[in-house]
């Protein structure tokens, strides 16, 4: 009897595994596989600042205040959908966003922002890409959280929602500061 | 409107689905050849039911009904054809229900092909079947619903995942999902033999070709899957120990194992417990597979868009079905084994280390997989358990096994002398020695791998042949369809460690930066770069490469990888090119372009023997499948049933 008993005991056991995985899981996007960056120091990169091509910024340009950094495109609509919530964001204060126009073109990207409304302290242009491949993006709209000292602490893949900003965004930013 | 009626379909199917799970078996309960009769019937209204609602959904899909949200989702009006069709499975809401249309079919195939079973057996069988089927039909209509519209109708379909535009794609999930699924009729089997109190021989016999041929179709879909991921991925593996890999991964090993108890339970009686136990396992751990792929535990390649309400549905019903089982196992497996006695070397013996084995490595393949998950609620850190640990354990495990495989078939039942296998393979095991040593000064650098793929290749193959020439020796034996597929299967088994081992040890592969007009040598072949030009696909616009490939002074091939991006947006993908031989591939893959002047990222490489990997798994796919056509499962059935 006892023996028989055994492949129902393991079974418990594992089952009660998986629960506890589905319940850390549930609140979390588990889409997103977590990049390689996080805990690192953001990837270098020189790029020219929107509509002041001369001006150049570098990665340690940004450093001393945590910040956000939003990719985006004026050919992504999902990029659209996350606008308003970006906008509110950035308005609140609580932290700099800064755009990452990703392979865009500079006058379909002001007519964009003259649409829809410019909420960036700070809008970075990498229209060939090269940049992105460093920073693992893929895609937009994507964003990261960059802390004060210049390491990436979270990535999002996908557009932002207010429940990303409550839940994870701005717990994760007090615990950076 | 059509999308409304597939739903309405699905949802009789699953009331379909209620009464077979209720009435057959009550019939059984209480003795009723009426009520269990009904069982047949109902499997093919279920049956009937789950393809019009399949049948309209593929219809959305070739219409373009955005309306309904797994079209929007999953198609585009520029999709070519053949991928309308198989974007039904695509994702996950239509692949479940594929999922349930094979389970429909394997139910209404156990009513067809059920006729010399008694009517209390096969009533149990089908109530089964149909609990499964419930769970499945629900989980779909309240968690995961295909046929939800979505307001307002978006004009144009996201599009079907590039990844998953493939022909390899089209194939991969139902050849899969058939395996998968297959072993529902062993379990079945298994758990009405429980609830009967009584596991007659003749059921054993009957439901083996069943867990043959579901094996093998799981066989057809990893090994399609892995030669995918080898030509789409760009990354020139064939296996990466990935968690959904490793869930299908599960039930193949324990489904090996149960085929062999079962003809051991069949032919001697032994075994009885353990056969049940292994099919309940088979079926357990497909659903654990399903669990992990769709519930978002672990993080793979292959995850679905999850939701963790989900995997508490999936949770629940793994745990009614699989802990159900397992307490009724507790309680009515026959206490002590019935069968014929054996003595320390015998083919039961040797079956019983097969057995062993197998289950281990699968044990060996879930802790692995679930040891990161257990990491991270222990609050030890997210880790990832990857190939050093699967690679190494799976080697111990599979070393004895390959070495124990030719002794099988030419072992006695119940009791023979060791002796005599010894000396009737000793000259074989010489020669295979000879042979590995051989190849070690054949190919330097390939080391102890590729002298053991030797190996492991030669014994097994002449294994097999001393095994069929006995057989032809004594000449009152009969040579049967069994026997022959459990050749092509061993075949199978040992091209399939060449091609691994040889492919491990030998393959190089080399990353450049490749200008116009560049050449690279590997390998006395001559790879020379010609350039990248811009094609436009269907759906996709590619960046194409030519790379022209010679050996001395001949051309061998020009080949042309691309770098896809599909009109619908996303990330880009990678067409490798490959040129293919029986003893080697050499394979392209295109990857970054580095400047303006038409430079590249280039990855070549040459891989030896890798077609040998597919070859063996297509090896002990036919074996499966030529076993179930053995003539005993069917003359002896009938025998019995008219005394």
């Amino acid at each position: 009897m006892s023996t028989r008993l055994l492949p129902l005991l393991a079974f418990i056991g594992l089952a009660l595994l998986l629960f506890i995985g589905v319940r850390m899981n549930s609140g979390k996007d588990n889409s997103a596989i977590p990049s390689p960056l996080i805990g690192k120091s953001a990837p270098q990169f020189v790029l020219p600042v929107l509509n002041k091509p001369e001006v150049m910024v570098k990665t340690d340009d940004l450093k001393g205040l945590p910040y956000l950094l939003n990719v985006w495109g004026s050919w992504c609509p999902a990029c659209q959908v996350e606008h308003p919530v970006i906008t509110r964001l950035a308005e609140s204060g609580k932290i700099r966003v800064i755009g990452y126009n990703y392979k865009d073109e500079a006058e379909a990207a002001n007519k964009w922002l003259q649409q829809f409304g410019n909420p960036y302290d700070l809008i970075l242009v990498d229209e060939p890409g090269r940049a992105a491949l460093d920073w693992g993006i893929y895609g937009a709209p994507e964003t990261f959280l960059v802390d004060a000292a210049g390491i990436v602490r979270w990535k999002h893949v996908g557009p932002i929602t207010p429940e990303i900003i409550e839940q994870e965004i701005l717990p994760l930013l007090e615990s950076v500061q | 409107m059509i999308p409304e009626l597939g739903q309405i379909s699905l949802i009789l199917s699953l009331l379909v689905a209620i009464l077979m799970a209720s009435i057959p078996l009550w019939g059984a309960h209480a003795n009723n050849k009426s009520l269990m009769q009904t069982a047949r019937p109902l499997a093919h209204a279920q049956l009937f039911f789950i393809v019009v609602a399949f049948a309209l959904l593929t219809y959305s899909f070739t219409v373009h009904d955005f309306s309904v949200a797994y079209v929007q989702k999953n198609s585009n009006s520029l999709l070519p054809f053949a991928y309308q069709i198989s974007a039904v499975w695509g994702a996950h809401e239509g692949s479940l229900l594929l999922w349930i249309m094979i389970l429909a079919i394997w139910t209404s195939a156990v009513a067809i092909f059920s006729k010399q079973l008694p009517e209390t057996v096969i009533a149990r069988v089908l109530a089964v079947m149909g609990m499964i089927s419930i769970g499945f039909i629900a989980f779909t209509l309240f968690t995961s619903n295909p046929f939800a519209r979505a307001f307002p109708v978006a004009p144009e379909g996201v599009d079907l995942n590039p990844l998953l535009q493939d022909p390899g794609l089209i194939f991969h999930p139902p050849l899969l999902y058939t395996g998968y699924v297959g072993f529902a009729v062993a379990f079945a089997f298994a758990i009405a033999a429980l609830l009967d109190g009584k596991l007659d021989a003749q059921w054993i016999r009957w439901s083996r070709p069943w867990t043959n041929i579901a094996w093998a179709f799981l066989t057809l879909g990893i090994a399609l899957g892995s030669f995918w991921a080898y030509y789409e991925l760009g990354w020139g593996g064939w296996w990466f120990w990935d968690p959904v890999e490793n869930a299908s991964f599960m039930p193949w090993l324990v489904g090996a194992a149960l085929i062999h108890s079962q003809a051991v339970t069949e032919k001697r009686g032994s075994f009885k417990s353990w056969t049940l136990l292994l099919a309940i396992a088979a079926f357990s751990l497909s659903l654990l597979g399903t669990f992990l792929v769709r519930s978002g535990v672990l993080t793979s390649v292959h995850a679905f868009a999850s939701d963790p309400e989900r995997g508490l549905f999936i949770l629940s019903f793994l745990i009614i079905v699989v802990g159900g089982s397992l307490v009724l196992f507790a309680v009515r497996a026959p206490s002590k084994d019935a069968g014929q006695p054996f003595t320390a070397y015998s083919r039961e013996t040797l079956l019983l280390l097969n057995n062993l084995l197998l289950t281990a490595a699968a044990a060996m393949v879930l802790i692995g997989t679930l040891f990161p998950l257990l990491a991270d609620t222990l609050k030890l850190g997210k880790i990832s358990v990857g190939s050093p640990y699967f690679g190494f354990l799976f080697t111990l495990l599979m070393l004895p096994l390959v070495m124990l495989l030719p002794f099988g078939p030419l072992t006695r039942w119940q009791s023979d002398q060791a002796s005599k296998s010894v000396k009737l393979l000793l000259p074989w095991a010489v020669l295979a020695l000879v042979a590995g040593g051989i190849s070690f000064f054949f190919w330097p650098g390939g080391g102890i791998k590729t002298v053991a793929g030797v190996i492991a290749a030669i014994w097994i193959l002449l294994g097999t042949f001393a095994f069929v020439r006995t057989r032809f020796k004594n000449s009152g034996s009969r040579f049967t369809a069994e026997m022959a597929g459990m050749m092509s299967a061993h075949l199978g088994v040992g091209i399939f460690f060449f091609g691994v081992l040889m492919t491990e040890s030998l393959s190089i592969e080399k990353d450049v930066a490749a200008k116009p007009g560049s050449n690279f040598s590997l390998r006395g072949y001559d790879f020379r770069f010609d350039g990248v030009e811009k094609v436009e696909g269907p759906n996709y616009i590619a960046d194409r490469g030519t790379v022209i490939i010679k050996n001395g002074d001949k051309v061998i091939a020009t080949l042309h990888p691309e770098k896809r991006m599909y009109a619908s947006g996303g990330n880009s993908m990678t067409e490798a090119a490959i040129n293919s031989k029986l003893h080697r591939d050499l394979y392209v893959a295109l990857g970054e372009p580095l400047d303006d002047k038409g430079s590249w990222a280039l990855r070549l490489y040459v891989k030896p023997f890798i077609r040998f990997i597919w070859l063996g798994t297509l090896l002990m796919a036919i074996g499966g499948f030529v076993v179930s056509f053995d003539k005993r499962f069917k003359r002896r059935n009938a025998a019995e049933a008219n005394p």
